[in-house]
């Protein structure tokens, strides 16, 4: 026999986990004592919060299903945003929460929380555990249904008492969902259909979302518009399918994406979504694109047909099968004037934004133009929500699929940095950037901590204006007037770093710029790059902009 | 606004009409009825949902409640291909005087009187909304202490 908290350590091991990341508490100590028996490596975090976030960055870098881990009651509230920012942007997450006792459950008893009725609507599905010997099944139905379909979070919260009653030595453990069939096949007809359409189309035009990443099919996307000549588009959770500079890629959609991305989405007379969802950041005139082209959405969940926007032709299942599927038909036509017309107006309106900025402050899309050249291609990047995450999407030369890591649905500020710290983790190897404003390095700032003790070198790329720079930048276009966005006595940030035990560089002119990441990237700590940038440093350029 | 009809088989688990109320509140579908009991299978309940809205809506509710996991199967059942019922108790004052043409009513919808006191009668009447429509109507004027009903409930025809 063995105790319920030695069943969920002995089913993580079978899954494979090797790293978590969470925060003890009273209703988890079973499960904590149990872990130190075992070869899974936890992270501590400083705020559960943080941990949820690690557990997503270290997910989207990797691929592999993340594990977040928490107390009862404020523990488990306080991974909601974090399992909520994943929910959105279909992040594979397993949280395991500890709970009170069964016998108190429902008493308002100390720390108990309702998180599984909580957490429902952000989770492909909950688990209240009542025997110690059903964990084995639900933990590998957790990881499956997370990691499978439609990727997403699945929360199993397990009382205190579950975790210590005892129950038999478990064997392989068999998901026995009779009420989970995620689709995989797409239909055969459909493809042909979708290959005699982009045939018979004058204007066809590729959209890749965060779904080609979670699928593993980039290549495949990339073989098909090289094969086709077609033009792609990205939204944000879709930048990577295609490497920066790539022949065929126009960038991202969007409110604040870039102008030939939107302009070909415009003038297309056919669109193959790909793994988008058409959230309203990234397609606000979905009504309007659906008017003069036709709609083809290919999706693994078909709840996404025809959710918002109109669609002329679904394929639902797996990306990649879809995508092999067009390549095995060998579509045997180019549309390279098609391609060759949107290429000059990408051309032509490249390096807009790169004008000249006075010599005190940095101008943030050279400053990621400029780090872009001096990181390695296999560079992973995370960014906040606001300015910096639209500089680094717009100007950061992303080239890998899984190395662009942001909260996309979700715009969950408080994101990036441990988000960062999940990455290197994965990968303590690899370069791991996390670009932040003043604002949002705030919301998790208690997370350098976790960074020192995890000696992992995640390097700051911080953009001070002093303020709330995207809310600043609003107020000022819709309301000429300010309110709440001052962050006029932020701490003394090298303070800050040197507390933390970060190297430290303060820019404040362009001219510094290369010099600086070099010094950044060849110091083996973590470190803190402060940008000083102007508050009146615009996200929306002005120029002839593409509406979308 | 369209009606539709949905039969839905779920797993019988706590918490599980938590899951299915609240993806109705949180996505804006609106609801007519929802009845739920247990059912032939072991550890499984059926619901008969009425969703009021256009196409599009019931095709979403439909996908919707297909990503919960605890739903096993969903029927969308057309009117004319579904037996349809609803169960109503009515609690209406009736005094000594008023009792017989409370009675009389009754017999003609067949509906059951299930309890007599002083003060008034309780009946049971199964049928289709206009059926329980009309007799509510009738009982009006009487005085209508409390109404329950169950909900629409279905089944597809053999």
């Amino acid at each position: 026999m063995i105790t319920g908290a030695q069943a969920i350590v002995r089913a993580l091991e079978a899954e494979q986990v090797t790293t978590v990341f969470g925060y003890p508490g009273a209703a988890i100590m079973p499960f904590y004592d149990a872990l130190l028996d075992s070869s899974v490596k936890h992270v501590l975090t400083r705020h559960e919060q943080g941990a949820a976030h690690a557990a997503s960055g270290y997910a989207r870098s990797s691929g592999r299903t993340g594990v977040c881990i928490a107390t009862s009651g404020p523990g488990a509230t306080n991974l909601i945003t974090g399992i909520a920012t994943a929910y959105m942007d279909s992040i594979p997450l397993v949280a395991i929460t500890g709970q009170v006792v069964s016998s108190l459950i429902g008493s308002d008893s100390f720390q108990e929380a309702d998180i599984t009725g909580a957490c429902s609507p952000f989770t492909k599905h909950t688990y209240l555990v009542r025997r110690a010997e059903d964990l084995p099944r639900i933990v590998r139905e957790a990881f499956y249904i997370a990691s499978s379909g439609r990727q997403g979070p699945v929360l199993i919260d397990i009382p205190q008492d579950v975790q210590t009653a005892f129950c038999p030595v478990p064997g392989p453990a068999e998901p026995d969902l009779p009420g989970y069939r995620p689709a995989l096949k797409p239909d055969v007809a459909a493809l042909d259909q979708l290959a005699d359409r982009l045939v018979q189309a004058k204007r066809p035009i590729l959209c890749a979302g965060g779904g080609v990443i979670s699928a593993g099919a980039s290549d495949a996307l990339r073989r098909l518009a090289e094969q086709l000549d077609l033009p792609v588009v990205t939204t944000l959770m879709g930048i990577g399918v295609l490497p920066a500079g790539h022949s065929h890629y126009l960038g991202t959609l969007g409110s604040h994406g870039v102008f030939a991305a939107n302009y070909a989405l415009h003038q297309a007379d056919l669109v193959v979504l790909a793994g988008a969802r058409v959230g309203n950041r990234a397609m606000g005139s979905a009504a309007e694109i659906a008017r003069h082209a036709q709609i083809i959405h290919i999706d693994i969940d078909p709840a996404e047909i025809g959710k918002n926007i109109t669609t002329d032709l679904a394929i639902v299942g797996d990306i990649h099968l879809a995508l092999d599927g067009l390549l095995d038909r060998r579509i045997a036509i180019r549309h390279a004037d098609w391609l060759a017309q949107v290429q000059t107006i990408r051309d032509d309106a490249e390096f807009d934004a790169f004008t000249e900025s006075p010599s005190s402050v940095v101008h943030p899309p050279t400053l990621l133009h400029l780090i872009g050249e001096a990181c390695p291609p296999d560079t992973i990047l995370t960014t906040e929500v606001g300015q910096n995450q639209i500089w680094a999407a717009n100007f950061f030369p992303v080239r890998q699929p899984r190395t662009f890591i942001s909260s996309g649905g979700m715009g969950t500020m408080g994101y990036g940095l441990p988000a960062a710290l999940g990455a290197k983790v994965a990968f303590p190897d690899r370069t791991v950037l996390a670009v932040s404003g003043d604002g949002s390095l705030q919301m998790s700032l208690q997370e350098l901590g976790t960074i020192r003790q995890e000696k992992a070198a995640v390097k700051i790329v911080l953009l001070n204006n002093s303020r709330l720079g995207m809310v600043h930048e609003m107020q000022s276009l819709k309301y000429k007037r300010y309110s709440q966005v001052f962050l006029e006595e932020n701490p003394d940030f090298e303070y800050l770093a040197l507390a933390y035990g970060f190297g430290y560089a303060c820019l404040s002119s362009n001219d510094q710029i290369r010099t600086a990441v070099d010094a950044m990237l060849a110091d083996p700590r973590p470190y803190l790059l402060e940008c000083i940038v102007s508050p009146q440093e615009p996200t929306l350029y002005p120029r002839k902009k593409g509406s979308a | 606004m369209n009606q539709h009809l949905l039969s839905v088989l779920v797993n019988n688990h706590p918490g599980l009409l938590s899951k299915v109320s609240g993806l109705f509140s949180r996505r804006g579908f609106n609801i007519e009825s929802l009845a739920v009991g247990v059912c032939e299978k072991p550890g499984c309940s059926r619901m008969t949902i009425v969703v009021n809205g256009d196409e599009r809506v019931v095709d979403q509710v439909m996908k919707q409640l297909d990503k919960l996991i605890d739903v096993l199967e969903i029927e969308r059942l057309p009117t004319e291909e579904a037996v349809q019922r609803e169960l109503i108790l009515v609690k209406v004052r009736a005094d000594i005087r008023q009792r017989q043409d409370v009675i009389q009513i009754a017999e003609i919808f067949r509906a059951r009187i299930v309890d007599v006191a002083a003060l008034g009668l309780t009946l049971e009447l199964t049928g289709t909304d206009d059926k329980l429509s009309a007799l509510i109507s009738l009982l009006e004027p009487y005085g209508i202490e409390q109404i329950m009903r169950t909900g629409l409930v279905a089944v597809r025809r053999f």
